[in-house]
């Protein structure tokens, strides 16, 4: 990792962006507000909140399925949010592939492998000849750890491990830049949970691939992630380096977050108490907030007040992190 | 601790369905005595049979399958000021008679038991409420079912039941639909279900896999202090081993049909034995090194259509001896509380290390928990 984001080449780009839906009327809901953070090439950037807090809603977003009311994405430079042309918009969703929580609601299971693999191939006819189209379906499959022989079943026939494989399979086939990974161990097992994370990070090593991981679990993102954005209620609250979020996390929201964590120590879990955090009512004098920075590449959503407390608050946890250093 | 009395015994249960002319042996005979107030927890992969082996308690098991052995006798509650009838059994220590639940078939014969006795919260609390009838009615048709009490009654009993569960305004909520409600407040309702008819058994089936993080937490302090308050006995299957050191006093971990060690909690963290519970405690992602790969266990779970031959754990167990392909071990003793099925522990076996990620485990998450650590906390 190098250290310092200068250095670093922005390959997604959110500025402002916004996602709102109609809810009956001239209402609207805003599910995601003023989502602004740029990630790298070559990390993974985790987007983590519980249900509702509008994290799945801007990955959609960013692959063009719910548009922005407001703001802009930028994918290489170039603005790919609003309207935009057909080749771009074939661009896009090449080069920006998704995996998917339940891998058995993703697959067609009426379709053998082979055709699951392939779909993305057909579309962008990405292919000379049926030939080559086999020898990537079956690489893809290599990949991932499956066997050539799999692409005729079907995907009933597969564990719920071997499944997610085929949905990362369909994804890495298109050779994508970017993957949008929303929520892929969730309904995993322990023990394969395991076997997928591994393989999303061999993958990501031997591809140069960029991650946006959607999750809701900060065990398994400290594990995987470069940097973190916590997001609640739509708003983005922190963004930091994974190592920096776990260290001295400053918002309440994300302390809550931890808290929750469950260890596996059962004197250490007995004893712990998790933080429930409530949103206070908005005071309408308060002064706006917005995502400042409090340490370089540390980023908080505050206004003047908040900004003291959460200052006090990483004095106090870099004393700490001092003493035991 | 002996000195408790036990709930529930479960003996030999072997269970075996039906799929399309071929007998798929789902419980292996397991053996479990349950205590009274105690929290269990059985931990397991998908298909490892934790839920089927409980739904014998409640006699829901598929059409398809079958208790073919065993028994669980069911002991009901006798508490100190309730005494015996009169002129039948005095009182003697230890000389109580249970139903065997094994022997009940018809719906009917169950209907004092199920839901009455034994209750059980399921995973998915979409799936348990029924989405075009209001949450109030719901509970109510419990409590009318239950008890003979009038609709007033009734409807009172259930709005102090969803108070007590954490619905904030209850009395109107009542009359709210299912959709209303956020998730973790569904698995709210469906433990309000579960517990207005003052079950002495409340098994809960993976309640929080479903749900966040954070309302996971809640959820399981909510049944935590609901189970200090009403005094029941708990069974949490789960196959997150961070919850299991959160809820259990004692733990059994299943695999392949079988309970393959069991021990107090503390016993099963830091004492573990079984390969398969040292595979399972290290793949924790808690425990996980960045930018080193996490453990994971190879392999897929055995085939139950199959009989399993040796130690059912061998085929992924990369350090299995020889007599696992070929012999089933015993259950070895560890301690009073704490028992193995592995041959690690017979006395002429080579003697086998945990994994490293696991050595020391108090240590290390007292490390990652401590002040500086990476899950340090500070409640302010």
């Amino acid at each position: 990792m190098s250290t310092t984001n200068n250095e670093r080449e922005v390959i997604l780009s959110v500025r402002h962006v916004d996602v709102a839906f109609d809810v009956g009327g001239k209402k609207k809901f805003k599910a995601v507000s003023d989502a602004n953070f740029d990630i790298y090439r070559g990390e993974t950037f985790a987007l983590v909140g519980e249900s509702g807090s509008g994290k799945t809603t801007l990955g959609r977003a960013v692959i063009r399925i719910n548009p922005c009311s407001a703001g802009e994405i930028f994918f290489n430079g170039e603005r790919i949010s609003g309207k935009i042309s057909r080749q771009q918009d074939r661009d896009v969703i090449r080069n920006i592939q998704m995996i998917f929580q339940d891998p058995a609601a993703s697959l067609n299971e009426r379709a053998t492998i082979e055709y699951c693999i392939s779909e993305g191939l057909y579309n962008f006819h990405l292919y000379k000849d049926n030939e080559e189209r086999i020898a990537k379906v079956d690489k893809a499959l290599e990949d991932v750890g499956l066997l050539p022989e799999h692409k005729s079943r079907y995907p009933h026939e597969f564990s719920g491990g071997q499944r997610q494989r085929v949905g990362i399979a369909r994804a890495m086939i298109m050779e994508p830049q970017f993957i949008i990974a929303d929520e892929p161990i969730s309904a995993l097992d322990v023990s394969i949970r395991a076997q997928v994370l591994n393989l999303m990070n061999k993958l990501k090593k031997e591809k140069n691939l960029t991650y946006l991981f959607i999750a809701h679990d900060l065990s398994v993102v400290r594990f995987i992630a470069d940097r973190i954005a916590v997001i609640h209620l739509g708003k983005i609250v922190e963004i930091a380096e994974s190592e920096t979020l776990f260290k001295y996390p400053v918002h309440p929201y994300t302390v809550s977050l931890l808290s929750a964590v469950p260890m596996p120590d059962p004197i250490i879990e007995k004893q712990r108490e998790s933080i429930v955090y409530t949103k206070e009512e908005d005071d309408p004098n308060a002064s706006p907030r917005e995502m400042r920075e409090i340490r370089p590449g540390h980023f908080v959503y505050a206004n003047d007040e908040d900004m003291v407390a959460f200052e006090e608050r990483l004095k106090k946890l870099e004393s700490y992190h001092a003493e035991q250093a | 601790m002996d000195e408790r009395r036990i709930v529930l015994s479960a003996k030999d249960i072997e269970v075996k369905f039906r799929v399309r002319e071929n007998y798929l042996t789902a419980i292996r005979n397991v053996s479990l005595d349950l205590y009274e107030g105690e929290t269990f927890a059985i931990v397991g992969e998908s298909g490892s049979g934790k839920s089927v082996f409980t739904k014998t308690f409640t006699g829901m098991l598929e059409s398809n399958g079958r208790v073919t052995n065993g028994s669980v006798i069911f002991y009901g509650k006798r508490t100190q000021n309730e005494t015996a009838p009169e002129g039948e059994q005095p009182a003697e220590g230890g000389a109580e008679e249970g139903i065997d639940l094994v022997q009940l078939k018809s719906d009917k014969d169950w209907e004092g038991i199920r839901g009455a006795k034994i209750a059980t919260v399921f995973q998915d609390p979409m799936t348990s409420l029924n989405p075009i009838r209001t949450i109030g009615s719901q509970i109510v048709e419990v409590i009318e079912k239950h008890q003979k009490v009038s609709k007033q009654e009734a409807k009172q009993q259930a709005i102090d039941m969803m108070a007590r569960v954490g619905i904030p305004n209850a009395a109107d909520r009542f009359d709210e639909y299912p959709f209303q409600y956020s998730g973790g407040m569904r698995q709210r309702i469906v433990i309000a279900i579960a517990l207005c008819c003052h079950p002495e058994i409340l098994i809960c089936d993976e309640p929080t896999t479903a749900l966040d993080v954070t309302i996971q937490a809640q959820i399981i302090k909510l049944i935590k202090d609901l189970q200090k308050e009403l005094g029941f006995t708990t069974i949490y299957i789960t196959h997150d081993l961070g919850v299991v050191a959160k809820v259990a006093d004692r733990v059994g971990v299943m695999y392949g049909g079988q309970i393959v060690e069991y021990g107090t909690v503390e016993e099963i963290f830091y004492d573990p034995k079984h390969p398969y519970t040292w595979a399972l405690l290290s793949s924790l992602p808690q425990l996980g090194i960045k930018g080193e790969d996490l453990y994971y266990i190879t392999g897929t779970p055995p085939s139950l259509f199959n009989k399993i031959v040796g130690d059912s754990f061998a085929p992924r167990n990369p350090k299995a001896l020889k007599i696992d392909f070929a012999k089933e071990p015993p259950f070895f003793r560890v301690s009073d509380t704490h028992y193995a099925k592995t041959w690690l522990l017979d006395p002429r076996a080579p003697s086998v290390e945990k994994p490293e990620v696991i050595q020391n485990l108090h240590e290390k998450i007292e490390q990652m928990t401590g002040k500086g650590g990476a899950f340090y906390v500070d409640d302010e």
